[in-house]
């Protein structure tokens, strides 16, 4: 079982930075999006052995899952579904300005080019 | 007590930014709102520094939670010294974005308030926090804040470096989740004391992985070498203001937690490669702002440079390199707010930063002139501003390490300091104004309110400058706190 979400997470991970390092921001903000769902994978592995669901007097102690990586990983799910929503923003308005969603080049890259 | 105090730090600025929220079309009982809360915010931290002086390490534990499970919030020497100094730059710089805001210069009033409250509160969490995951949502607090406050004028340019800057923040962000995920398999726990506890059971590779994974995580937010391409570009493009926030706080608070947490862990073996990073930090730095001709760009540079300073003082894992760490930490963060402060000024008086159409500064606005000179002064370390004591400490502190490496780029990397503060200098104030001076029009009421406020910050850095000495005694407190962690962990879960 953990094997299995390791590897989603190294998998989810390597697409996710391929797409981020990609010229068009609808791209980017897929990776990040795909990297998001790898961190929390990862998070929830982290949690040890899988068990009952933890809820409070309904399972034994013994036999539940480790409640906090889970209460971790959904902190993270919402902070990163508000952020993919401002990364959407960025695009819309950069879309309305320029026409298409290409990041632009760095003023102080092309400069050291010159 | 001290509790109260811990949390009026919090939720006074959160209090503002929702009242502020509410009072949109009340636009000067808004800006009263604001300052209130960050006032609260700045009075209670230093009634806490004082306390926390007084009566040693201070754990507040929320909801009363075991600190296994719980949040805790720990006010120690190192986090009682830092917060003060960063909420009041944050309340001086709200004021002085009161008066700008309404020129052409200036943010968007009606979010400029409110978000800064919402950073201030990310601010205080995150040097009060106890755990990792805590940390994380404090940086992510401050960091959605400077998302908005670098993009929301919506402009080409803003959301061209904004992307940048979003982009390589979040990044990291998530390589910062990853190793709470890293830390959590390894430990079973996200709270640093539990941490410094257990990771001396780990393998020594695993924990230096984890010093070095964090040490990548840390480093992109407080912009070391080679990670710092995000900054120069973003920050000159955002509204004065923000910029000085930014450039005050926000790469400073990574500093911050790089020095707490890799004191924590014990990453000694990491120290010569952090060594060198500095060196090159500081030069790459240097060099860089020799090569800009706007005033803004010069000292975006110049953020990068410095925080070289304090990343050789972390590297060397002693004691006193630690307290220089400290001390030009505290030192640092009024400097260079002031610095960018006058920057807004200059770009309000002639209309624009750019050196090459900017002079004679001197004779029309001489005053500013002397706002510029003692925090440049003291950026480049000349005695006897807080600066000289900070360099001083870092070059000492080198020598007793033998890092003759510390110690010649150092001093190298101070004397260009000089030399690019002597060119905005020659820039800015001497010669004769440009023919086309398109001035902004700023009405007389407003330029006094920026005024102030520059001069406010400026004070504050004469304040470190004179109780650099008692600063220099606390700071030494903190590093011995730090490298010895054991007091830390104690107060902590006992």
């Amino acid at each position: 079982m953990t094997i299995g979400l390791l590897i989603a997470v190294g998998a989810l991970t390597s697409v996710g930075v391929f797409l981020i390092t990609a010229r068009s921001l609808s791209r980017i903000i897929l990776g990040f999006a795909l990297l998001g769902h790898a961190v929390v994978l990862a998070l929830v592995a982290a949690g040890g052995e899988a068990g009952e669901p933890p809820l409070a007097n309904r399972v034994s102690a013994e036999t539940i899952a480790n409640p906090v990586p889970q209460a971790l990983a959904l902190t993270a799910i919402v902070i990163s579904f508000g952020l993919t929503l401002f990364l959407l923003a960025l695009a819309r308005r950069q879309q309305e300005l320029t026409g298409d969603d290409l990041v632009e080049d760095d003023l102080e890259d092309l400069r050291v080019a010159q | 007590m001290t509790g109260v105090l811990i949390v009026t730090v919090l939720l006074g600025p959160l209090a503002a930014t929702c009242a502020g929220l509410t009072l949109r079309s009340h636009a000067r009982l808004r800006d009263v709102v604001t300052l209130a809360g960050l006032s609260a915010a700045a009075a209670a931290s230093i009634a806490l520094l004082f306390a926390i002086r007084d009566e040693g390490t201070y754990v507040l534990r929320i909801g009363d939670w075991n600190p296994e499970l719980g949040i805790v919030l720990v006010a120690d020497m190192f986090a009682a010294l830092v917060l003060p100094v960063a909420m009041v730059i944050i309340l001086i710089v709200e004021l002085f974005a009161i008066g700008q805001r309404r020129t052409a210069w200036g943010a968007n009033p009606e979010l400029t308030g409110p978000l800064l409250g919402v950073l201030t509160a990310g601010v205080a969490l995150s040097i009060l926090t106890g755990d990792l995951f805590t940390l994380f949502v404090a940086f992510e607090l401050m960091l959605v804040s400077s998302y908005v406050l670098l993009t929301h004028q919506g402009g080409r340019e803003q959301i061209r470096s904004g992307m940048t800057y979003v982009v390589m923040n979040l990044f990291a962000s998530t390589l910062f989740l990853f190793g709470i995920a890293f830390v959590y398999a390894a430990t079973g726990t996200v709270n640093m004391a539990l941490l410094a506890d257990r990771l001396p059971e780990l393998d020594r590779a695993v924990q230096l992985g984890i010093g070095a994974w964090f040490l990548v995580v840390f480093g992109t937010k407080a912009a070391i070498f080679p990670l710092f391409s995000w900054l120069p570009d973003s920050y000159p493009t955002a509204p004065t203001t923000i910029t000085a926030v930014f450039a005050g706080l926000l790469t400073k608070i990574g500093m911050y937690v790089l020095i707490r947490f890799h004191n924590l862990i014990a990453a000694d073996e990491l120290g010569p490669v952090i060594v060198m990073i500095a060196a090159v930090t500081m030069i790459v730095g240097a060099f860089g702002a020799l090569a800009q001709s706007d005033v803004k760009r010069i000292l975006s540079f110049h953020v990068i440079s410095q925080i070289g300073y304090m990343l050789a003082g972390l590297g060397l894992f002693t004691t006193a390199g630690t307290t220089a760490a400290i001390l030009f930490l505290v030192h640092h963060m009024p400097v260079k707010t002031v610095l960018f402060l006058v920057g807004g000024l200059i770009e309000n008086e002639q209309g624009t930063s750019d050196l090459e159409r900017s002079g004679g500064l001197m004779t029309r606005s001489p005053l500013l002139a002397l706002f510029f000179a003692i925090p440049a002064l003291s950026l480049a370390g000349l005695p006897p501003f807080s600066g000289f004591v900070a360099k001083l400490g870092v070059i000492s502190a080198a020598f007793d390490a033998d890092s003759a490496l510390i110690v010649t780029v150092a001093l190298v990397g101070g004397a260009l300091t000089l030399l690019s503060m002597t060119k905005i200098w020659s820039g800015v104030f001497w010669g004769s104004p440009p023919d086309d001076l398109d001035r902004v029009p700023a009405s007389r009421s407003n330029m006094r309110l920026m005024r102030s406020a520059t001069g406010l910050a400026t004070g504050v850095t004469i304040v470190v400058s004179i109780f650099a000495g008692s600063i220099m005694d606390m700071s030494a407190r903190a590093a011995d706190e730090l490298q010895n962690p054991a007091s830390y962990i104690e107060a902590v879960l006992g």
